[in-house]
């Protein structure tokens, strides 16, 4: 490792990068500190200036933003638009930053005082409906995943730095699984969103055996319908399908729609 | 083309004498959620494990040959400028023990794309010339419409052949070096009963066939009715998912892509097999989509395997092996396909799709 990296002779600017993390589990942020054989390298592609889960330091000069976690309480909006305005690049890192997380499984109770009672007792406790960082600022560039894939966030990294396009897989998980050669978690009775999901994980759940639950949002083309016809065709309710495609918020202007399907058929019996 | 009788005690040591090389062959992968056997294609180093009486494998044996992802080449920079390393990817020949006569004829497909032309691509090549292949005879399934595509027996691309008699398999030499490993097993002639015998199971083959795809002047219609409405209306339905393409054995399109490694001293270049399903596949620098509609990509997948290849080649590019149909999730079936754009209209599903 060299102090000022090049590529093919010309040394490159390292960019600074802030990392931060609101309503969160800061696994994603892990992830990053998570391959050690590749840290170092990684680390000198970059300046980072903020990072709270490895630092003391801390600095409001950045050109990247990653953020980690949804927006869950009023300060938390605030401070978002501060990062926005000091960043050059915001990139939403992970399902909660970019379309809620878990966290937003809250948001489908409509009395939410009733949540922080059932969660917090009686302490008193600010907390609003979970929201992605779009909803609130302009996001830049999204890395799905829960958690995030290191390998994906180093080569999305190594193309910002050199000035290459970024760019996801548009096809779902599918294409991966059988790349793996996994046996179709249908074959096994099993659901799974991996026709419909982005891919780019490598098919990770399915690999293991355990159907996807759409971590990573739709793929830019994911037929919602004919996957309900095939969950329905293989047996799987409408809870079930409504579970495992609100866990995560990725699908969120679909679930709506198929609620009302929900309702519909229950009228018709 | 010489005859041999093997009895089935001989098997162990045929393939004994063979695993000098790396033998690979179906075996049980795991059980379906009804208990049906899924068979795949696997190294194997005891014969016990072989499960000649298989199936189908859900998935090709392509990824020995066209894996779905392969470096092309690595890059490291140096002081002067930069290295660039290939490697074909084939370390050891490799015996394919058990491939039905679909699978054998897919490669000779693929042959005619990827090595016997005017740019034969040499991580193939590699990799099909150090190939030998046993095949076995095989009983149809619910899926399999080879016989309608041509593709029910193999007149060639293999060494040896195998047809289950019983007590013992009838044996195709079709090579010298098939010849040679048989020179350490105990074979016969065949008798005339024994031809009896063969042609007999043959023609029970023949019987089982439950599906007939008409393919009479398919590139004819294919061209008349390219503007038909059944394209969209199975585009509807498809998944853009790929399945299809991955588990078809004779599928081989792909794209290619260059990393820079995290140091920036190196970089690899990485072949991936695509499907034209995928969204992504037509879509080119700018970002323009020439296929941005799902009936259109899905047209296309049969505009190759049933017109494009045929008019290129002479016969279809699908073997009728029915993996895709099996593990089409949306019930897309190349047989149904194929009658809807003959009649012009889409019939239901068993599977009572609404």
């Amino acid at each position: 490792m060299s102090e000022t990296p090049s590529y093919l002779g010309v040394p490159i600017t390292r960019p600074k990068v802030a990392f931060f993390d609101f309503t969160a589990c800061e696994g994603c942020q892990l992830q990053i500190l998570n391959n050690e054989a590749t840290l170092v390298d990684f680390l000198s592609l970059i300046e980072v200036v903020a990072f709270r889960e490895a630092m003391t330091e801390s600095s409001d000069d950045y050109d990247i933003a990653l953020v980690e976690g949804s927006v869950t309480r009023a300060d938390e909006v605030e401070r978002l638009k501060t990062i926005r305005k000091n960043a050059k690049v915001l990139v939403a890192l992970g399902s909660c930053a970019c379309f809620g997380g878990v966290n937003q499984l809250k948001n489908r109770f409509d009395d939410q005082e009733w949540v922080k009672k059932e969660v917090y007792g009686d302490h008193p406790i600010e907390t609003q409906r979970a929201q992605p960082l779009h909803e609130i600022v302009d996001v830049d560039m999204k890395i799905y995943g829960c958690p995030i894939k290191k390998e994906e966030v180093e080569k999305i990294v190594t193309n910002l730095v050199l000035g290459k396009s970024v760019k996801h897989p548009k096809y779902p998980v599918c294409m991966e699984c059988k790349a793996n050669d996994n046996i179709c978690l249908y074959d096994l009775g099993e659901a799974c969103l991996g026709p419909v999901t982005r891919a780019g994980c490598d098919a990770w759940c399915p690999g293991s055996r355990f159907g996807c639950w759409g971590c990573r949002g739709p793929a830019d083309e994911a037929n919602m319908d004919e996957m309900v016809n095939i969950m329905k065709e293989r047996g799987f309710s409408y809870e079930t399908m409504l579970d495992r495609l609100e866990c995560f918020g990725g699908f969120a202007e679909f679930t709506s729609k198929l609620k009302d399907q929900m309702e519909q058929d229950k009228e018709n019996g | 083309m010489i005859f041999k009788i093997l009895a089935k005690q001989e098997m162990p040591k045929l393939f004994q004498v063979m695993s000098a090389n790396r033998i690979i062959g179906p075996v049980e992968k795991g059980a379906d959620r009804n208990g049906k056997t899924i068979y795949a294609f696997e190294p194997v180093s005891q014969f016990e494990k072989l499960r000649l009486d298989y199936t189908t494998t859900s998935r090709p044996a392509k990824s020995y040959f066209l894996p779905s992802k392969e470096t092309l080449c690595t890059f490291k920079v140096t002081p002067q400028g930069w290295d660039k390393y290939v490697d074909f990817n084939i370390h050891e020949p490799h015996i394919f023990f058990g491939l039905h006569a679909c699978d054998i004829n897919a490669l000779n497909k693929l042959d005619k794309v990827l090595m016997n032309t005017k740019y034969p691509t040499p991580y193939y090549t590699a990799k099909r010339k150090n190939m030998f292949i046993v095949g076995i005879e095989c009983m149809p399934q619910p899926f399999c419409f080879c016989k309608s595509m041509g593709t029910d027996t193999a007149d060639n691309g293999f060494d040896m052949f195998l047809t289950d008699l019983g007590d013992k398999y009838m044996v195709e030499i079709e090579s010298a070096r098939a010849y040679n490993f048989l020179e350490n097993v105990e074979t016969s002639d065949p008798t005339e009963k024994e031809h009896e015998e063969y042609i007999a199971c043959i023609a029970e083959k023949n019987r089982n066939f439950c599906i007939d795809v008409d393919t009479t002047d398919l590139t004819k219609i294919l061209d008349m009715e390219f503007h038909s409405d059944v394209w969209k209306q199975w585009g509807d339905k498809c998944l853009s998912c790929g399945t299809c393409a991955s588990v078809c054995p004779s599928c081989y399109c792909y794209g290619v892509e260059e990393t820079v490694n995290l140091d920036l001293q190196s970089a690899v270049k990485t072949k991936q097999l695509y499907s034209c399903n995928l969204l992504d596949f037509a879509e080119v620098a700018g970002g323009h989509n020439f296929r941005p509609e799902s009936g259109t990509r899905l047209k296309y997948r049969y505009y190759h395997k049933h017109r494009g290849f045929v008019e290129e080649f002479e016969e279809s590019l699908c073997v009728g092996c029915g993996r895709c149909d099996e593990s089409c999730l949306a019930d897309i079936r190349v047989p149904e396909v194929i009658k809807s754009v003959r009649t012009g209209k889409r019939e239901k599903t068993e599977s009572g799709e609404s």
